[in-house]
Protein backbone atom coordinates (compact mmCIF):
# COMPACT_ATOMS: atom_id res chain seq x y z
CA UNK A 1 0.00 0.00 0.00
CA UNK A 2 2.80 2.34 0.98
CA UNK A 3 4.46 1.55 -2.32
CA UNK A 4 1.51 2.63 -4.38
CA UNK A 5 1.26 5.87 -2.44
CA UNK A 6 4.76 7.01 -3.29
CA UNK A 7 4.35 5.98 -6.90
CA UNK A 8 1.00 7.66 -7.38
CA UNK A 9 1.88 11.37 -7.76
CA UNK A 10 4.64 10.73 -10.29
CA UNK A 11 2.39 8.56 -12.34
CA UNK A 12 -0.45 11.11 -12.51
CA UNK A 13 1.91 13.95 -13.40
CA UNK A 14 3.47 12.13 -16.31
CA UNK A 15 0.08 10.75 -17.22
CA UNK A 16 -1.32 14.24 -17.59
CA UNK A 17 1.49 15.41 -19.84
CA UNK A 18 1.42 12.31 -21.99
CA UNK A 19 -2.31 11.90 -21.98
CA UNK A 20 -3.36 12.93 -25.49
CA UNK A 21 -6.76 14.12 -24.26
CA UNK A 22 -5.15 16.36 -21.63
CA UNK A 23 -2.78 17.73 -24.29
CA UNK A 24 -5.66 18.32 -26.67
CA UNK A 25 -7.53 20.33 -23.98
CA UNK A 26 -4.38 22.10 -22.79
CA UNK A 27 -3.50 23.38 -26.25
CA UNK A 28 -6.96 24.88 -26.53
CA UNK A 29 -7.80 25.97 -22.96
CA UNK A 30 -4.37 26.63 -21.47
CA UNK A 31 -4.87 24.29 -18.52
CA UNK A 32 -1.18 24.30 -17.61
CA UNK A 33 -1.25 28.11 -17.28
CA UNK A 34 -4.26 27.83 -14.98
CA UNK A 35 -2.53 25.15 -12.94
CA UNK A 36 0.63 27.19 -12.48
CA UNK A 37 -1.51 30.22 -11.55
CA UNK A 38 -3.34 28.16 -8.92
CA UNK A 39 -0.04 26.75 -7.66
CA UNK A 40 1.67 30.13 -7.29
CA UNK A 41 -1.21 32.21 -5.94
CA UNK A 42 -0.80 33.04 -2.25
CA UNK A 43 -2.96 34.82 0.33
CA UNK A 44 -1.58 36.90 3.22
CA UNK A 45 -1.94 35.29 6.62
CA UNK A 46 -2.15 37.55 9.68
CA UNK A 47 -4.33 38.30 12.68
CA UNK A 48 -6.95 40.10 10.53
CA UNK A 49 -7.16 37.31 7.91
CA UNK A 50 -10.53 36.31 9.30
CA UNK A 51 -12.11 39.22 7.46
CA UNK A 52 -10.88 37.89 4.13
CA UNK A 53 -13.55 35.19 4.19
CA UNK A 54 -16.59 37.46 4.13
CA UNK A 55 -16.45 38.14 0.41
CA UNK A 56 -16.42 34.40 -0.20
CA UNK A 57 -19.32 33.89 2.20
CA UNK A 58 -21.30 36.53 0.32
CA UNK A 59 -20.46 34.79 -2.95
CA UNK A 60 -21.57 31.43 -1.56
CA UNK A 61 -24.88 32.89 -0.41
CA UNK A 62 -25.36 34.44 -3.84
CA UNK A 63 -24.87 31.01 -5.40
CA UNK A 64 -27.46 29.60 -2.96
CA UNK A 65 -29.79 32.45 -3.99
CA UNK A 66 -29.39 31.51 -7.66
CA UNK A 67 -30.17 27.83 -7.10
CA UNK A 68 -33.04 28.31 -4.67
CA UNK A 69 -34.36 31.12 -6.90
CA UNK A 70 -34.45 28.88 -9.96
CA UNK A 71 -36.26 26.24 -7.88
CA UNK A 72 -38.88 28.79 -6.79
CA UNK A 73 -39.22 29.93 -10.39
CA UNK A 74 -40.46 26.46 -11.27
CA UNK A 75 -43.73 26.97 -9.35
CA UNK A 76 -43.99 30.73 -8.87
CA UNK A 77 -46.33 32.67 -11.16
CA UNK A 78 -46.25 36.48 -11.28
CA UNK A 79 -49.33 38.64 -11.77
CA UNK A 80 -52.77 37.79 -10.41
CA UNK A 81 -51.78 34.29 -9.34
CA UNK A 82 -48.72 35.42 -7.37
CA UNK A 83 -50.12 34.88 -3.88
CA UNK A 84 -51.78 31.57 -4.75
CA UNK A 85 -48.63 30.20 -6.29
CA UNK A 86 -46.57 31.15 -3.21
CA UNK A 87 -49.25 29.62 -0.98
CA UNK A 88 -48.98 26.44 -3.05
CA UNK A 89 -45.17 26.46 -2.79
CA UNK A 90 -45.35 26.99 0.97
CA UNK A 91 -48.09 24.51 1.85
CA UNK A 92 -48.65 22.03 -1.02
CA UNK A 93 -45.39 21.37 -2.81
CA UNK A 94 -43.13 18.96 -0.92
CA UNK A 95 -40.32 20.88 0.82
CA UNK A 96 -41.49 24.06 -0.92
CA UNK A 97 -41.50 25.81 2.45
CA UNK A 98 -37.84 24.86 2.93
CA UNK A 99 -36.76 26.10 -0.51
CA UNK A 100 -38.60 29.38 0.01
CA UNK A 101 -37.29 29.74 3.54
CA UNK A 102 -33.75 29.05 2.33
CA UNK A 103 -34.13 31.72 -0.35
CA UNK A 104 -35.38 34.33 2.13
CA UNK A 105 -32.83 33.53 4.83
CA UNK A 106 -29.97 33.39 2.32
CA UNK A 107 -31.02 36.83 1.08
CA UNK A 108 -30.86 38.28 4.57
CA UNK A 109 -27.59 36.55 5.43
CA UNK A 110 -26.12 37.70 2.12
CA UNK A 111 -26.87 41.32 2.94
CA UNK A 112 -25.35 40.81 6.41
CA UNK A 113 -22.16 39.27 5.04
CA UNK A 114 -21.96 41.92 2.29
CA UNK A 115 -22.13 44.63 4.97
CA UNK A 116 -19.47 42.89 7.07
CA UNK A 117 -17.33 42.49 3.96
CA UNK A 118 -17.77 46.16 3.04
CA UNK A 119 -17.03 47.57 6.48
CA UNK A 120 -14.03 45.30 7.02
CA UNK A 121 -12.67 46.35 3.61
CA UNK A 122 -13.35 49.95 4.59
CA UNK A 123 -11.57 49.89 7.94
CA UNK A 124 -8.67 47.86 6.54
CA UNK A 125 -8.35 50.56 3.86
CA UNK A 126 -8.68 47.97 1.12
CA UNK A 127 -10.20 50.60 -1.19
CA UNK A 128 -6.91 52.45 -1.68
CA UNK A 129 -4.97 52.56 -4.94
CA UNK A 130 -5.04 50.36 -7.02
CA UNK A 131 -8.32 48.87 -5.73
CA UNK A 132 -10.72 51.76 -6.36
CA UNK A 133 -12.69 49.82 -8.96
CA UNK A 134 -12.95 46.85 -6.64
CA UNK A 135 -14.53 49.21 -4.09
CA UNK A 136 -16.92 50.78 -6.60
CA UNK A 137 -18.01 47.49 -8.14
CA UNK A 138 -18.53 46.08 -4.64
CA UNK A 139 -20.64 49.05 -3.67
CA UNK A 140 -22.63 48.60 -6.89
CA UNK A 141 -23.19 44.96 -5.98
CA UNK A 142 -24.52 45.93 -2.55
CA UNK A 143 -26.95 48.45 -4.05
CA UNK A 144 -28.07 45.81 -6.58
CA UNK A 145 -28.48 43.28 -3.76
CA UNK A 146 -30.72 45.70 -1.92
CA UNK A 147 -32.83 46.26 -5.04
CA UNK A 148 -32.96 42.47 -5.35
CA UNK A 149 -34.26 42.37 -1.79
CA UNK A 150 -36.81 45.11 -2.34
CA UNK A 151 -38.19 43.61 -5.55
CA UNK A 152 -38.19 40.07 -4.17
CA UNK A 153 -40.04 41.14 -1.06
CA UNK A 154 -43.16 42.05 -3.05
CA UNK A 155 -43.39 38.82 -5.02
CA UNK A 156 -45.45 36.76 -2.49
CA UNK A 157 -48.06 39.58 -2.47
CA UNK A 158 -49.08 39.08 1.13
CA UNK A 159 -50.19 41.96 3.34
CA UNK A 160 -46.73 42.75 4.68
CA UNK A 161 -44.98 42.73 1.31
CA UNK A 162 -47.79 44.80 -0.18
CA UNK A 163 -47.52 47.58 2.38
CA UNK A 164 -43.73 47.51 2.60
CA UNK A 165 -43.61 48.04 -1.14
CA UNK A 166 -46.32 50.68 -0.98
CA UNK A 167 -44.30 52.69 1.55
CA UNK A 168 -41.04 52.03 -0.26
CA UNK A 169 -42.39 53.24 -3.58
CA UNK A 170 -43.81 56.40 -2.03
CA UNK A 171 -40.25 57.50 -1.25
CA UNK A 172 -39.13 58.39 -4.78
CA UNK A 173 -42.23 60.61 -4.91
CA UNK A 174 -40.34 63.07 -2.68
CA UNK A 175 -37.80 63.74 -5.42
CA UNK A 176 -38.89 67.11 -6.84
CA UNK A 177 -40.42 67.34 -10.33
CA UNK A 178 -39.81 63.80 -11.66
CA UNK A 179 -40.40 61.84 -8.42
CA UNK A 180 -44.08 61.04 -8.87
CA UNK A 181 -43.60 60.16 -12.48
CA UNK A 182 -40.75 57.77 -11.69
CA UNK A 183 -42.71 56.14 -8.85
CA UNK A 184 -45.74 55.56 -11.09
CA UNK A 185 -43.60 54.09 -13.81
CA UNK A 186 -41.86 51.67 -11.43
CA UNK A 187 -45.20 50.75 -9.86
CA UNK A 188 -47.04 50.40 -13.17
CA UNK A 189 -49.91 52.64 -12.04
CA UNK A 190 -50.77 54.75 -9.03
CA UNK A 191 -51.46 51.71 -6.82
CA UNK A 192 -49.64 48.42 -6.27
CA UNK A 193 -51.32 45.83 -8.49
CA UNK A 194 -50.58 42.68 -10.43
CA UNK A 195 -48.76 44.94 -12.91
CA UNK A 196 -46.33 45.88 -10.14
CA UNK A 197 -45.72 42.22 -9.31
CA UNK A 198 -45.07 41.37 -12.94
CA UNK A 199 -42.55 44.14 -13.47
CA UNK A 200 -40.83 43.50 -10.14
CA UNK A 201 -40.65 39.86 -11.16
CA UNK A 202 -39.01 40.71 -14.50
CA UNK A 203 -36.61 43.00 -12.63
CA UNK A 204 -35.85 40.38 -9.99
CA UNK A 205 -35.23 37.37 -12.19
CA UNK A 206 -33.93 38.85 -15.45
CA UNK A 207 -32.80 42.47 -15.31
CA UNK A 208 -30.99 42.45 -11.97
CA UNK A 209 -29.15 39.14 -12.52
CA UNK A 210 -28.11 40.36 -15.97
CA UNK A 211 -26.46 43.39 -14.34
CA UNK A 212 -25.34 41.68 -11.13
CA UNK A 213 -23.46 38.72 -12.61
CA UNK A 214 -21.13 40.73 -14.92
CA UNK A 215 -20.49 43.22 -12.09
CA UNK A 216 -19.67 40.31 -9.79
CA UNK A 217 -17.29 38.80 -12.37
CA UNK A 218 -15.59 42.19 -12.73
CA UNK A 219 -15.31 42.46 -8.94
CA UNK A 220 -13.76 38.98 -8.70
CA UNK A 221 -11.42 39.68 -11.63
CA UNK A 222 -10.20 42.81 -9.80
CA UNK A 223 -9.64 40.81 -6.63
CA UNK A 224 -7.65 38.27 -8.63
CA UNK A 225 -5.67 40.99 -10.43
CA UNK A 226 -4.62 42.95 -7.36
CA UNK A 227 -4.61 40.16 -4.78
CA UNK A 228 -5.76 40.59 -1.20
CA UNK A 229 -5.15 44.00 0.29
CA UNK A 230 -2.94 44.18 3.37
CA UNK A 231 -4.10 46.08 6.44
CA UNK A 232 -1.89 48.89 7.74
CA UNK A 233 -0.51 46.74 10.55
CA UNK A 234 0.85 44.28 7.97
CA UNK A 235 1.99 46.77 5.40
CA UNK A 236 4.37 48.45 7.81
CA UNK A 237 6.13 45.13 8.47
CA UNK A 238 9.21 44.30 6.42
CA UNK A 239 8.39 41.93 3.59
CA UNK A 240 10.33 39.06 5.16
CA UNK A 241 8.13 39.08 8.25
CA UNK A 242 4.84 38.89 6.34
CA UNK A 243 3.36 35.43 6.25
CA UNK A 244 1.40 33.95 3.36
CA UNK A 245 -0.41 30.72 2.72
CA UNK A 246 -0.93 29.08 -0.68
CA UNK A 247 -4.33 29.87 -2.16
CA UNK A 248 -4.65 26.30 -3.33
CA UNK A 249 -5.37 24.21 -1.39
CA UNK A 250 -4.89 25.98 1.97
CA UNK A 251 -6.97 29.11 1.54
CA UNK A 252 -9.49 27.41 -0.74
CA UNK A 253 -10.09 24.72 1.90
CA UNK A 254 -10.55 27.31 4.64
CA UNK A 255 -12.93 29.14 2.32
CA UNK A 256 -14.79 25.87 1.80
CA UNK A 257 -14.89 25.41 5.59
CA UNK A 258 -16.51 28.82 5.97
CA UNK A 259 -19.00 27.94 3.26
CA UNK A 260 -19.87 24.79 5.17
CA UNK A 261 -20.37 26.78 8.37
CA UNK A 262 -22.58 29.20 6.41
CA UNK A 263 -24.55 26.31 4.93
CA UNK A 264 -25.13 24.92 8.42
CA UNK A 265 -26.29 28.28 9.79
CA UNK A 266 -28.53 28.77 6.77
CA UNK A 267 -29.97 25.26 7.00
CA UNK A 268 -30.65 25.71 10.70
CA UNK A 269 -32.39 29.07 10.28
CA UNK A 270 -34.40 27.96 7.25
CA UNK A 271 -35.59 24.75 8.88
CA UNK A 272 -36.17 25.97 12.44
CA UNK A 273 -37.47 29.46 11.63
CA UNK A 274 -39.32 28.96 8.34
CA UNK A 275 -40.31 32.10 6.50
CA UNK A 276 -44.01 32.74 7.01
CA UNK A 277 -46.67 33.79 4.57
CA UNK A 278 -49.22 36.39 5.67
CA UNK A 279 -52.75 36.92 4.45
CA UNK A 280 -53.29 37.79 0.81
CA UNK A 281 -52.70 41.47 0.05
CA UNK A 282 -55.90 43.46 -0.11
CA UNK A 283 -55.78 47.11 -1.13
CA UNK A 284 -58.93 47.84 0.88
CA UNK A 285 -57.64 46.47 4.17
CA UNK A 286 -55.88 48.84 6.58
CA UNK A 287 -52.14 48.42 7.04
CA UNK A 288 -51.10 46.04 9.83
CA UNK A 289 -49.93 47.71 13.04
CA UNK A 290 -46.41 46.27 12.95
CA UNK A 291 -45.75 47.34 9.37
CA UNK A 292 -42.06 47.95 8.82
CA UNK A 293 -39.46 47.47 6.09
CA UNK A 294 -36.82 44.76 6.02
CA UNK A 295 -34.02 45.44 8.52
CA UNK A 296 -31.60 46.61 5.85
CA UNK A 297 -33.99 49.41 4.91
CA UNK A 298 -34.87 50.25 8.50
CA UNK A 299 -32.13 52.86 8.83
CA UNK A 300 -33.16 54.86 5.76
CA UNK A 301 -36.82 54.41 6.74
CA UNK A 302 -36.10 55.88 10.17
CA UNK A 303 -34.00 58.76 8.80
CA UNK A 304 -36.87 59.71 6.49
CA UNK A 305 -39.25 59.50 9.42
CA UNK A 306 -37.07 61.73 11.61
CA UNK A 307 -36.59 64.36 8.92
CA UNK A 308 -40.28 64.14 8.12
CA UNK A 309 -41.11 65.03 11.71
CA UNK A 310 -38.66 67.92 11.74
CA UNK A 311 -39.85 69.52 8.52
CA UNK A 312 -43.45 69.24 7.41
CA UNK A 313 -44.93 68.84 3.96
CA UNK A 314 -42.58 66.46 2.17
CA UNK A 315 -39.58 68.78 2.49
CA UNK A 316 -38.27 66.76 5.45
CA UNK A 317 -38.41 63.53 3.44
CA UNK A 318 -36.62 65.25 0.60
CA UNK A 319 -33.91 66.35 3.03
CA UNK A 320 -33.67 62.83 4.49
CA UNK A 321 -33.34 61.38 0.99
CA UNK A 322 -30.65 63.94 0.16
CA UNK A 323 -28.86 63.09 3.40
CA UNK A 324 -28.70 59.43 2.48
CA UNK A 325 -27.74 60.07 -1.13
CA UNK A 326 -24.96 62.42 -0.04
CA UNK A 327 -23.71 59.83 2.44
CA UNK A 328 -23.64 57.16 -0.25
CA UNK A 329 -21.78 59.42 -2.69
CA UNK A 330 -19.20 60.31 -0.04
CA UNK A 331 -18.86 56.64 0.85
CA UNK A 332 -18.18 55.87 -2.81
CA UNK A 333 -15.64 58.68 -3.17
CA UNK A 334 -13.59 57.75 -0.10
CA UNK A 335 -10.86 56.00 -2.19
CA UNK A 336 -10.17 59.30 -3.94
CA UNK A 337 -9.87 61.13 -0.61
CA UNK A 338 -8.02 58.62 1.56
CA UNK A 339 -5.56 57.63 -1.17
CA UNK A 340 -2.21 57.79 0.58
CA UNK A 341 -0.39 54.74 1.88
CA UNK A 342 1.28 56.82 4.56
CA UNK A 343 -1.36 57.16 7.20
CA UNK A 344 -2.01 60.85 7.63
CA UNK A 345 -4.84 63.05 8.76
CA UNK A 346 -6.96 61.99 5.74
CA UNK A 347 -6.72 58.34 6.70
CA UNK A 348 -7.83 59.11 10.23
CA UNK A 349 -10.71 61.27 9.00
CA UNK A 350 -11.85 58.50 6.67
CA UNK A 351 -11.80 56.06 9.58
CA UNK A 352 -13.87 58.46 11.71
CA UNK A 353 -16.27 58.92 8.80
CA UNK A 354 -16.62 55.13 8.60
CA UNK A 355 -17.27 54.87 12.32
CA UNK A 356 -19.84 57.68 12.09
CA UNK A 357 -21.60 55.97 9.17
CA UNK A 358 -21.68 52.68 11.07
CA UNK A 359 -22.97 54.45 14.19
CA UNK A 360 -25.74 56.22 12.26
CA UNK A 361 -26.76 52.96 10.58
CA UNK A 362 -26.90 51.05 13.86
CA UNK A 363 -28.59 53.79 15.91
CA UNK A 364 -31.26 54.63 13.34
CA UNK A 365 -31.97 50.92 12.80
CA UNK A 366 -32.40 50.30 16.54
CA UNK A 367 -34.41 53.51 16.82
CA UNK A 368 -36.68 52.26 14.05
CA UNK A 369 -37.28 48.96 15.83
CA UNK A 370 -37.79 50.70 19.17
CA UNK A 371 -40.49 52.83 17.53
CA UNK A 372 -42.28 49.64 16.46
CA UNK A 373 -42.51 48.29 19.99
CA UNK A 374 -44.24 51.46 21.16
CA UNK B 1 -21.50 1.83 5.02
CA UNK B 2 -18.38 3.67 6.05
CA UNK B 3 -18.28 2.38 9.60
CA UNK B 4 -16.91 -1.10 9.02
CA UNK B 5 -14.28 0.34 6.69
CA UNK B 6 -13.17 2.79 9.33
CA UNK B 7 -12.88 0.05 11.90
CA UNK B 8 -10.86 -2.04 9.49
CA UNK B 9 -8.40 0.76 9.04
CA UNK B 10 -8.04 1.25 12.74
CA UNK B 11 -7.40 -2.45 13.21
CA UNK B 12 -4.78 -2.44 10.52
CA UNK B 13 -2.71 0.18 12.30
CA UNK B 14 -0.74 -0.91 15.30
CA UNK B 15 1.67 -3.80 14.89
CA UNK B 16 3.57 -2.45 11.93
CA UNK B 17 4.15 1.29 11.96
CA UNK B 18 4.62 1.56 8.18
CA UNK B 19 0.93 1.33 7.39
CA UNK B 20 0.09 4.10 9.88
CA UNK B 21 0.18 7.24 7.67
CA UNK B 22 -1.60 5.50 4.84
CA UNK B 23 -4.40 4.45 7.13
CA UNK B 24 -4.79 7.94 8.46
CA UNK B 25 -5.18 9.14 4.88
CA UNK B 26 -7.73 6.46 4.07
CA UNK B 27 -9.58 7.19 7.28
CA UNK B 28 -9.75 10.88 6.40
CA UNK B 29 -10.85 10.10 2.87
CA UNK B 30 -13.63 7.85 4.09
CA UNK B 31 -14.75 10.34 6.74
CA UNK B 32 -14.77 13.27 4.34
CA UNK B 33 -16.45 11.16 1.67
CA UNK B 34 -19.15 10.08 4.11
CA UNK B 35 -19.67 13.62 5.35
CA UNK B 36 -19.85 14.85 1.76
CA UNK B 37 -22.45 12.19 0.96
CA UNK B 38 -24.49 13.19 4.02
CA UNK B 39 -24.46 16.85 2.93
CA UNK B 40 -25.26 15.95 -0.67
CA UNK B 41 -28.18 13.87 0.60
CA UNK B 42 -29.42 16.55 3.00
CA UNK B 43 -29.42 19.13 0.21
CA UNK B 44 -30.38 16.81 -2.62
CA UNK B 45 -33.29 14.98 -1.03
CA UNK B 46 -35.53 18.05 -0.39
CA UNK B 47 -34.71 19.35 -3.86
CA UNK B 48 -35.62 16.01 -5.42
CA UNK B 49 -38.92 15.83 -3.51
CA UNK B 50 -39.64 19.47 -4.41
CA UNK B 51 -39.13 18.79 -8.11
CA UNK B 52 -40.99 15.46 -7.96
CA UNK B 53 -43.97 16.95 -6.14
CA UNK B 54 -46.21 17.20 -9.25
CA UNK B 55 -45.25 13.63 -10.18
CA UNK B 56 -46.48 12.46 -6.78
CA UNK B 57 -49.61 14.53 -7.32
CA UNK B 58 -50.37 12.93 -10.69
CA UNK B 59 -49.53 9.49 -9.29
CA UNK B 60 -52.20 10.11 -6.69
CA UNK B 61 -54.62 11.26 -9.37
CA UNK B 62 -53.68 8.19 -11.43
CA UNK B 63 -54.67 5.94 -8.54
CA UNK B 64 -58.33 6.91 -9.16
CA UNK B 65 -60.41 3.81 -9.85
CA UNK B 66 -63.78 5.34 -10.65
CA UNK B 67 -65.12 8.40 -12.48
CA UNK B 68 -68.76 9.49 -12.63
CA UNK B 69 -69.92 11.45 -15.67
CA UNK B 70 -73.08 13.45 -14.96
CA UNK B 71 -74.36 14.34 -18.42
CA UNK B 72 -72.93 11.44 -20.39
CA UNK B 73 -76.36 9.94 -21.12
CA UNK B 74 -77.09 12.98 -23.31
CA UNK B 75 -74.34 11.80 -25.67
CA UNK B 76 -75.94 11.06 -29.11
CA UNK B 77 -75.39 7.74 -30.81
CA UNK B 78 -72.27 7.23 -32.93
CA UNK B 79 -70.39 9.88 -30.97
CA UNK B 80 -67.63 10.04 -28.39
CA UNK B 81 -67.04 12.09 -25.26
CA UNK B 82 -63.56 12.88 -23.98
CA UNK B 83 -63.05 12.86 -20.23
CA UNK B 84 -60.21 12.64 -17.74
CA UNK B 85 -59.60 9.36 -15.97
CA UNK B 86 -57.11 10.11 -13.22
CA UNK B 87 -54.55 12.27 -14.93
CA UNK B 88 -54.89 10.83 -18.46
CA UNK B 89 -57.47 11.38 -21.20
CA UNK B 90 -60.10 8.72 -21.87
CA UNK B 91 -63.08 8.45 -24.22
CA UNK B 92 -66.64 7.23 -23.85
CA UNK B 93 -68.27 5.99 -27.07
CA UNK B 94 -72.01 5.68 -27.57
CA UNK B 95 -72.52 3.08 -30.32
CA UNK B 96 -75.39 2.87 -32.84
CA UNK B 97 -76.78 -0.21 -31.04
CA UNK B 98 -77.03 1.88 -27.79
CA UNK B 99 -74.11 0.03 -26.21
CA UNK B 100 -71.29 1.96 -24.52
CA UNK B 101 -67.54 1.56 -24.53
CA UNK B 102 -65.00 3.44 -22.38
CA UNK B 103 -61.35 3.31 -23.39
CA UNK B 104 -58.13 4.95 -22.42
CA UNK B 105 -57.37 7.68 -24.96
CA UNK B 106 -53.60 7.34 -24.82
CA UNK B 107 -52.27 5.74 -27.99
CA UNK B 108 -50.18 2.70 -27.08
CA UNK B 109 -47.65 3.64 -29.75
CA UNK B 110 -46.22 7.02 -28.60
CA UNK B 111 -48.87 8.47 -26.31
CA UNK B 112 -50.86 10.76 -28.65
CA UNK B 113 -54.55 11.26 -27.97
CA UNK B 114 -56.58 9.44 -30.67
CA UNK B 115 -60.13 10.34 -31.70
CA UNK B 116 -63.32 8.46 -32.69
CA UNK B 117 -64.15 8.63 -36.40
CA UNK B 118 -68.01 8.38 -36.68
CA UNK B 119 -68.03 7.65 -40.43
CA UNK B 120 -65.50 4.77 -40.21
CA UNK B 121 -66.56 3.73 -36.67
CA UNK B 122 -62.97 3.24 -35.57
CA UNK B 123 -60.57 5.03 -33.27
CA UNK B 124 -57.84 6.74 -35.21
CA UNK B 125 -54.58 8.22 -34.01
CA UNK B 126 -53.43 10.99 -36.39
CA UNK B 127 -49.84 11.02 -35.17
CA UNK B 128 -48.74 7.84 -36.98
CA UNK B 129 -51.97 6.45 -38.39
CA UNK B 130 -52.80 3.86 -35.72
CA UNK B 131 -56.30 2.39 -35.88
CA UNK B 132 -58.22 0.72 -33.02
CA UNK B 133 -61.51 -1.12 -32.84
CA UNK B 134 -64.14 1.19 -31.32
CA UNK B 135 -65.87 -1.63 -29.41
CA UNK B 136 -62.90 -3.36 -27.82
CA UNK B 137 -59.95 -1.03 -28.24
CA UNK B 138 -58.05 -3.74 -30.13
CA UNK B 139 -55.26 -2.43 -32.34
CA UNK B 140 -56.31 -3.10 -35.94
CA UNK B 141 -53.63 -1.47 -38.07
CA UNK B 142 -50.72 0.91 -37.97
CA UNK B 143 -47.91 1.02 -35.45
CA UNK B 144 -49.75 0.56 -32.08
CA UNK B 145 -48.29 -2.53 -30.34
CA UNK B 146 -51.14 -3.06 -27.87
CA UNK B 147 -54.90 -2.47 -27.57
CA UNK B 148 -56.25 0.56 -25.68
CA UNK B 149 -57.11 -0.19 -22.06
CA UNK B 150 -60.83 -0.80 -21.69
CA UNK B 151 -62.82 0.46 -18.71
CA UNK B 152 -66.05 -0.86 -17.27
CA UNK B 153 -69.16 1.25 -17.97
CA UNK B 154 -72.18 1.13 -15.65
CA UNK B 155 -75.38 3.16 -15.84
CA UNK B 156 -77.35 4.12 -12.79
CA UNK B 157 -79.58 7.04 -11.75
CA UNK B 158 -79.11 8.78 -15.06
CA UNK B 159 -75.37 8.86 -14.61
CA UNK B 160 -72.56 6.86 -16.17
CA UNK B 161 -69.81 5.51 -13.98
CA UNK B 162 -66.52 4.40 -15.46
CA UNK B 163 -64.27 2.13 -13.44
CA UNK B 164 -61.17 0.04 -13.87
CA UNK B 165 -61.90 -3.52 -14.92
Amino acid sequence: MAKSQSAAPKKTASNQVNNPFYRWLDERLGLTDLKSLAASKTVPDHRLSFWYYWGGITLFLFIVMCFSGVLLLIYYRPGDEAYDSVRKITYDIKFGWLIRSTHSWAANLMIVSAFVHMFSAYFMKAFRKPREFTWWSGLGLLVLAMIFGFSGYLLPMDVLSFFATKVGLSIPAFIPVVGQWVANLVRGGVEISSYTVSRFFALHVVVLPAIFVPTLLFHLAMVQKHGMSLPESEETKPEAERKTIPFFPNFALRDLGMWLVTLNVLGFLAAVYPWGLGEQADALKPAPMDIHPEWYFMSSFQVLKIFGQWFAGGFGEFLGLSFFTLGLVMWALVPLYDNNRENGIKARRATYFGLLALLILVVTTLWGYAGLIK
Amino acid sequence: MSEPEEKNNLNETGPDGLTGPMDRRTFLKVTIGTLGAVYAGAVGYPIYRYLASPVEESDLAGAVTKVTLDNALDLPKNAALMFKFGSSPAMLIHHDDDSWTALSAVCTHLGCTPSYLPDRKVIYCPCHGGVYDANTGANISGPPPKPLTEFKVSKDNGKITISRT
